[in-house]
C-alpha cells in the first residue's frame, strides 16, 4: 500500500433533490482494496461515478495519479478507471461486443482484442460464450460480462458498484474470486461499494463507512467492525441482524438465542449480548429439512416476495423474519409463493458477529 | 373499358415491363430515396441533440415535430407551390417548380418530422445507462452518442422506412409542384392519378400494384434486418 492512485479533496455533489455527497475526502492507495460501506441511498453510488469521471462534482477537486481532474481533460482521465454498475447494462450484440467495446475506443488492434477478450472471459468463467447474445444471458453471467468488459482494459483502478448485490451465491462467489486473484496479481486498486457487512469484511483492505453523503470512519476491517462504531452501528438496520444472547454450551459450540424461539449455531467462543448478521446469500432456501453439514436449518413461511432482477427476494418468518434470495428458476422449480413453508439452511460460520 | 379488361391489360403491361414504365418506377425510387436521405441526414442529428440533451422548451419541439407528421399533403404542396412559382415566389428564382429537385425539397420537409420523431422515441428508448457504460469504458463524448445510436439503429430503421413509404406514397406535394411532365416528374403516385385522368386505367392499375409491391417489398427487408439483428 503505497502511494494514492486516485484523491478525492473535499468532493460534494448536489442534486435539485438532494445532496448526494458531502465534502468528501478520501484516497485510494495502489494495490488496495478499498470498500465503501453504507446503507442503499447513502452516497456510495454517487461516490464512484464520480471516480469514474463520468460525474463531475458540484465543488470539491478529484485526482489521478496527482493530475486534477478538469473539464478539459475528463475524458482523458475516464480511461484511467473502469466501473461496473449495480444494474447491469449490456449493449446489444454478442459477449465480444461488449468485452471489446472499451478496447475499440482506445484504438487496440483487432487480434490484441480477440486475445485479451478470451483472456477475461476465462477469468470469470465465461470461456466460449464470446458469440453469444449478451442480453440472453442470466443476471450472473451477465454481471461476470460486466466485470471482464471492465477488466479487459486493464486500468490501474477498478469501480465496483454493490457487484454482487442482486446474484446468486454461486455467481457473487465467482465474482468474489475474481475480484480478489486481479487484486492479488495485477495489484489493481479496487473500490467497492457495498452493504453488504460479510462481504466488506472478507474482501477489502481498508474500509470507509458512509452515510448520508458524508465519509465517517476509515480504518482497516478489524478496526472498523471491532469497535462497533456508532456509525456502523447506525447501519446495522441491514437485512438479517439480529440482537441475541450468546452462550457456549458444553460441546463447545457457541448458541446465539436471537428471540422468537430462534436460536442459532455459531462459530467463535462468545457469550452475552451480541450482534449477528447472516448474509442472505450465504442462505440456501429449501421444501425439505435437507440433510447437511450446515448448523443452522430453520422452519419457516414466506411473508413476503419481491422480484429484484433475475431473482427473487422473500422474507421468511421462522420466528425472526429472515431476508433471503433464490433465482427466479429455483423460485419456479421449488413453487414458493406466499405462505410456503420452507426451510432456511446456513453454516454455523455463515453467522457473523458484529 | 370494363374493370376486367383493365385489369388483363394491365398485367400483360406489366409483365412487357415497358422502359416508360421502369422509368417511372425508377424516377420514384430516385426521388423518395432522396427525400428520406435528406432527412435523416438532418433530421437524426437534430433528432439526437433533442433526446440527448436538456432544454428548456423541449417538451414544445417535440410537440411541433409530432403534429406536423400528420400536415396533410395537399397544404404542404400548395404552400410550395406557391413559393416556388416563377413569377411571384419567393423562391421562384431557383427556377425549381415542375422539377424532380422541387419534389425531393417538399418530400423531404414533409417526413422531416417523422424522421425526428421517431428517432426520438427510439433513442429515448434506449437504457439511458448506455451512454453512462459507454463513457466509462472510455468512450469521448462522440463515441458514446455512437453508442446510444447503435442501440437505436432498429427503430431508426423503422423511421427511415417509415419516412421513405410516406414519401413514395404521397400525391399532393408530387402533383402541385412536380406536376407531371412527360420524361421528367411522372411518379408513380401522379402516374396513377393522371393515366386514370387520361383514360388509360390499365396504367394506372400497373402504377399501383408496383407501389404497393415497392412498400410491402422494403417492409419485408426492415422486419429481415430486424429479426436478425435480435
Amino acid at each position: 500500500m503505497n502511494a494514492p492512485v486516485a484523491v478525492l479533496r473535499n468532493v460534494s455533489k448536489v442534486f435539485p433533490e438532494r445532496k448526494a455527497l458531502d465534502s468528501v475526502s478520501l484516497e485510494v492507495l495502489q494495490g488496495e482494496v478499498l470498500a465503501l460501506l453504507g446503507p442503499n441511498g447513502s452516497g456510495k453510488t454517487t461516490l464512484l461515478r464520480v471516480l469514474a469521471s463520468i460525474l463531475r462534482p458540484t465543488s470539491g477537486d478529484v485526482f489521478f495519479g496527482g493530475v486534477r481532474v478538469t473539464n478539459g481533460n475528463v475524458e482523458r482521465m475516464r480511461l484511467l478507471s473502469s466501473l461496473v454498475f449495480q444494474r447491469t447494462v449490456m449493449f446489444g450484440g454478442s459477449v465480444y461486443d461488449n468485452v471489446a467495446y472499451g478496447l475499440r475506443v482506445r484504438g487496440v488492434t483487432r487480434s490484441q482484442i480477440g486475445d485479451r477478450v478470451a483472456r477475461v472471459l476465462k477469468l470469470v468463467r465465461l470461456e466460449g460464450f464470446e458469440r453469444r447474445s449478451a442480453r440472453k444471458l442470466s443476471g450472473g453471467e451477465q454481471q461476470r460480462v460486466a466485470l471482464a468488459r471492465a477488466l479487459s482494459l486493464g486500468t490501474g483502478l477498478l469501480l465496483l458498484d454493490e457487484p454482487t448485490a442482486n446474484l446468486d451465491p454461486q455467481n457473487a462467489a465467482i465474482i468474489e474470486d475474481v475480484i480478489a486473484t486481479v487484486n492479488r496479481e495485477l495489484k489493481t486498486a479496487v473500490v467497492l461499494a457495498t452493504h453488504n457487512m460479510f462481504q466488506a469484511r472478507s474482501l477489502p483492505h481498508r474500509i470507509a463507512l458512509i452515510s448520508d453523503g458524508r465519509v465517517g470512519e476509515v480504518g482497516l476491517p478489524g478496526e472498523v467492525f471491532g469497535r462497533l462504531s456508532k456509525a456502523l452501528a447506525s447501519f446495522a438496520v441491514l437485512d438479517n441482524t439480529f440482537s441475541g444472547v450468546a452462550r457456549v454450551r458444553d460441546d463447545g459450540v457457541t448458541v446465539v438465542d436471537i428471540g422468537g424461539d430462534v436460536r442459532l449455531e455459531a462459530v467463535g467462543q462468545r457469550a452475552g449480548e451480541v450482534r449477528v448478521l447472516i448474509s442472505p446469500t450465504d442462505v440456501i432456501v429449501s421444501k425439505s429439512a435437507i440433510l447437511s453439514s450446515a448448523r443452522n436449518v430453520l422452519r419457516g413461511r414466506v411473508v413476503e416476495l419481491r422480484e429484484v432482477g433475475g431473482l427473487v427476494r422473500l422474507r421468511v418468518d421462522v420466528g425472526r423474519l429472515f431476508v433471503v434470495q433464490v433465482t427466479r428458476g429455483s423460485f419456479v422449480s421449488l413453487g414458493l409463493g406466499l405462505g410456503s413453508v420452507v426451510f432456511l439452511v446456513f453454516k454455523a460460520s455463515s453467522v457473523q458477529f458484529l | 373499358m370494363n374493370p376486367l379488361d383493365s385489369l388483363i391489360a394491365a398485367l400483360q403491361l406489366l409483365f412487357s415491363l415497358s422502359p416508360r414504365i421502369i422509368e417511372i418506377t425508377l424516377r420514384s425510387l430516385f426521388v423518395s430515396g432522396s427525400a428520406a436521405l435528406i432527412a435523416a441526414l438532418w433530421g437524426i442529428p437534430l433528432a439526437t441533440l433533442i433526446a440527448m440533451k436538456n432544454f428548456p422548451g423541449k417538451f414544445l419541439i417535440r410537440t411541433v415535430f409530432n403534429s406536423l407528421i400528420g400536415i396533410p399533403t395537399v397544404a404542404l404542396g400548395f404552400l410550395l407551390f406557391l413559393a416556388f412559382s416563377r413569377e411571384t415566389g419567393p423562391l421562384g428564382f431557383l427556377q425549381l417548380l415542375y422539377t424532380p429537385t422541387a419534389i425531393i425539397i417538399g418530400e423531404a420537409i414533409l417526413i422531416t418530422p417523422i424522421v425526428v420523431s421517431l428517432v426520438i422515441s427510439a433513442i429515448e428508448a434506449v437504457d439511458p445507462e448506455i451512454v453512462n457504460l459507454a463513457r466509462t469504458l472510455g468512450a469521448s463524448e462522440s463515441q458514446a452518442s455512437l453508442a446510444v445510436l447503435k442501440e437505436a439503429l432498429s427503430g431508426i430503421l423503422l423511421a427511415g422506412v417509415a419516412s421513405f413509404n410516406r414519401a413514395v406514397g404521397e400525391l399532393g406535394i408530387a402533383q402541385f409542384v412536380g406536376g407531371f411532365i412527360f420524361g421528367q416528374t411522372e411518379l408513380l403516385t401522379t402516374g396513377i392519378w393522371v393515366e386514370l385522368q387520361i383514360g388509360n386505367p390499365g396504367t394506372s392499375i400497373v402504377l399501383m400494384i408496383i407501389l404497393l409491391t415497392l412498400v410491402f417489398a422494403i417492409n419485408l427487408v426492415l422486419n429481415l434486418v430486424q429479426r436478425r439483428r435480435r
